[in-house]
């Protein structure tokens, strides 16, 4: 299978003054469509470094970077944005969501900017909650949804553009372990649908359930592991408590 | 990103902060409403002044006599007679620029009617005097020629002393008056006149036929005219034109040397009227940018919020920028969001200051005046001030990096 990911000899240094920070150290790597992926190390191992080129929100410093096919690390600004519109989906730690904000219209915000018309954007994004369980909270405002709701939303919005690879930086660590569960559960679905998951966590557990650990310490990929990954088993609906 | 789903997200943005983005709007508002509403008072000011010029006469040159003098006091224009009927003869008949002339004769009299007595001015002239004035009669009938020729004692009363003489809505024609214990009969009521720019009641007088006003009222000077001569100029651009013809023509029948003043003098009022219109707009213009001032104050109000909220919103510029906003999505949005607040204040600002220059010209007494471009060009003006103070907030927002933004706490 073709690689979806190609990363060659990729270094960043960031300079900070005199003092030169290399967080990325030659890495080389490569990741096939589908493969359910979980970056690990410490912080400062440069695996959020790694994240943010692998997310297109920024460029190596010298490296190759082929995504789908195509050459990004060349690509201006602009291109980077549209690359990150309809080929990433982005999940962050603390969710992200905008506040006073309904959940459709959170999910909806890809979509503002790859433009598709207000029906469609409105379509599209109920449908994305309806993958991700929350058909029926349209218009909750994060404020009144639990964690893993809201963190649900975001995975809505990150999936609403039909996305290749979904980047999670952290998805679980603000949520409690039942609930990270459930959000794994749901990558792992996504995982079977195709889309190629990429997760950085530094919980063992979390990256149990991937096909594939990478673990990072000083800007390399110290260790590469396939595994089987762990089923993660769905809580029931009803068990979460809706504020 | 549509405009119109920019224009959304921006009305959404605002509305989550209702009461800042009133008041951040409130400078704008304030500064447009003062533009509308002294532009409004000042084009009132200065139509009233160029309507009550008009009332005036239509184009009207004043010729006076010249000053006495040599005695060591040096008397005012008109106090020398130098003018005399020849030379309003000539001026009627010799100049191109020159339409109508009068002369007009003025002393101050009682006059009695049956009950009631009036202190007022007692003029005589011609029948061009009406014309040259834009002055027609209310009621009764007008003076005419053969009243001159005839030195008749008929009278045209203005309404101030028609009301003073007989009350209000009386019909005097036919009535009886003295003046000067000569009786005249009052053959007609002027149209009523107004006030002059300076106070000066027009329709506070008594017109006789300058004959009779010479025979019966003031005697003496049979050759001079002891007042002055009115002149009306084809044109109002002829004004200017008329002046000179009547000064060459005055210089030449007064056979003035070349180096000796003028013994008579002119008066332009075209020249008057302009320089209180040129007064009037001097004024509007000051008020206009005391005005102008008030809404860049608006818009730098516009600029330091806007500034809080890229900060504020730091995280969320990161978002759109990562799910795919390009810098000018970002910058668009910001600009709009500006812009919105600014046309907002603008329009709002619009309807205050017509209320504000309606309720001044109601308490005060002032007239105003609307013109549709002043709105059009204050609401434009609030555009570009929400687009020019709007734009470094949208600028420094677009600029973010998307992986700061995102970690911003």
């Amino acid at each position: 299978m073709a690689a979806l990911v190609e990363l060659v000899d990729v270094t960043k240094i960031y300079r900070m003054g005199d003092v030169e920070l290399r967080a990325l150290d030659g890495v080389s790597l490569s990741i096939s469509e589908g493969e359910f992926t979980a970056v690990m190390g410490a912080s400062g191992s440069g695996k959020s470094t790694l994240m943010n080129l692998l997310g297109c929100l920024d460029r190596p410093t010298q490296g190759r970077y082929v995504l789908d096919g195509q050459e990004v690390s060349t690509l201006d600004n602009d291109e980077l944005a549209a690359i990150r519109n309809r080929t990433l989906g982005f999940v962050f730690q603390n969710f992200n969501l905008l506040a006073r904000t309904s959940a459709v219209e959170n999910v909806e915000l890809p979509l503002l900017y790859s433009g598709v018309t207000a029906a469609e954007r409105h379509a599209r994004a109920a449908e994305s909650l309806g993958r991700v369980g929350l058909g029926d909270r349209l218009h909750h405002h994060p404020n009144q949804m639990s964690g893993g709701q809201q963190q649900r939303v975001a995975i809505a919005r990150a999936l609403v553009n039909r996305p290749r690879i979904i980047l999670a930086d952290e998805p679980t660590g603000n949520l409690d372990s039942r609930t990270s569960v459930d959000v794994m559960a749901l990558f792992q679905e996504l995982g079977r649908t195709g889309i190629t998951v990429i997760l950085v966590t530094h919980e063992p557990d979390i990256a149990g359930y991937a096909a594939r650990v990478l673990t990072m310490r000083d800007g390399k990929v110290r260790k590469d592991v396939r595994q089987a990954p762990r089923r993660a088993e769905p809580q029931p609906e009803n068990v979460e408590a809706t504020p | 990103m549509s405009w119109l789903a920019t224009l959304r997200v921006a009305l959404r943005a605002l509305a989550r902060n209702k009461l800042r983005s009133f008041l951040t709007g409130l400078g704008v508002v304030i500064g447009v409403a003062a533009v509308i509403a002294m532009v409004a008072i000042g084009d009132g000011a200065k139509a009233r002044v160029e309507a009550t010029f008009a009332a005036m006469g239509s184009n009207m040159l004043i010729v006076m006599n010249g000053s006495s003098g040599g005695g060591g006091a040096m008397g005012g224009f008109g106090s020398l007679p130098t003018l005399t009927w020849d030379d309003l003869k000539a001026i009627q008949t010799e100049l191109t620029a020159v339409r109508e002339a009068a002369p007009v004769l003025r002393t101050s009299a009682q006059i009695l009617a049956e009950e009631l007595n009036w202190g007022t001015s007692v003029q005589g002239t011609t029948p061009e005097f009406f014309r040259v004035r834009n002055w027609g009669v209310a009621t009764g009938s007008p003076l005419t020629q053969s009243d001159v020729d005839g030195g008749t004692k008929v009278a045209l009363l203005g309404q101030t002393v028609v009301e003073k003489l007989f009350g209000a809505n009386a019909n005097p024609v036919g009535q009886m008056i003295r003046v000067k214990n000569v009786p005249f009969t009052v053959v007609g009521v002027l149209e009523k006149k107004g006030q002059s720019p300076f106070g000066q009641d027009y329709d506070d007088v008594v017109v006789v036929p300058v004959s009779t006003f010479q025979q019966k009222l003031q005697g003496g000077l049979k050759n001079f005219i002891a007042g002055s001569i009115m002149v009306s100029a084809v044109s109002a651009d002829a004004t200017s034109r008329a002046q000179s013809q009547i000064r060459s023509l005055l210089r030449d029948r007064h056979r003035l040397t070349l180096d000796a003043d003028d013994d008579f003098s002119i008066r332009n009022l075209s020249e008057v009227a302009s320089a209180q219109a040129e007064g009037t707009r001097t004024l509007t213009t000051l008020l206009m940018a005391i005005a102008a001032v008030s809404l860049l104050v608006g818009g730098i109000g516009i600029m330091n919020i806007m500034l809080v909220s890229v900060t504020e919103r730091t995280r969320e510029i990161g978002v759109r920028m990562a799910v795919g906003a390009r810098a000018r999505d970002i910058q668009l949005q910001f600009l709009v969001e500006a812009l919105t607040l600014s046309m907002a204040g603008g329009l709002i600002g619009v309807g205050f200051g017509l209320g504000v220059a309606g309720w001044m010209a109601r308490s005060f007494g002032w007239s105003m005046l609307i013109r549709p471009e002043v709105i059009l060009l204050s609401v434009g003006f609030s555009a570009l001030v929400g687009i020019g103070f709007g734009f470094y907030p949208a600028l420094k927002a677009s600029r973010l990096d998307p992986i700061t933004a995102l970690r911003f706490e």
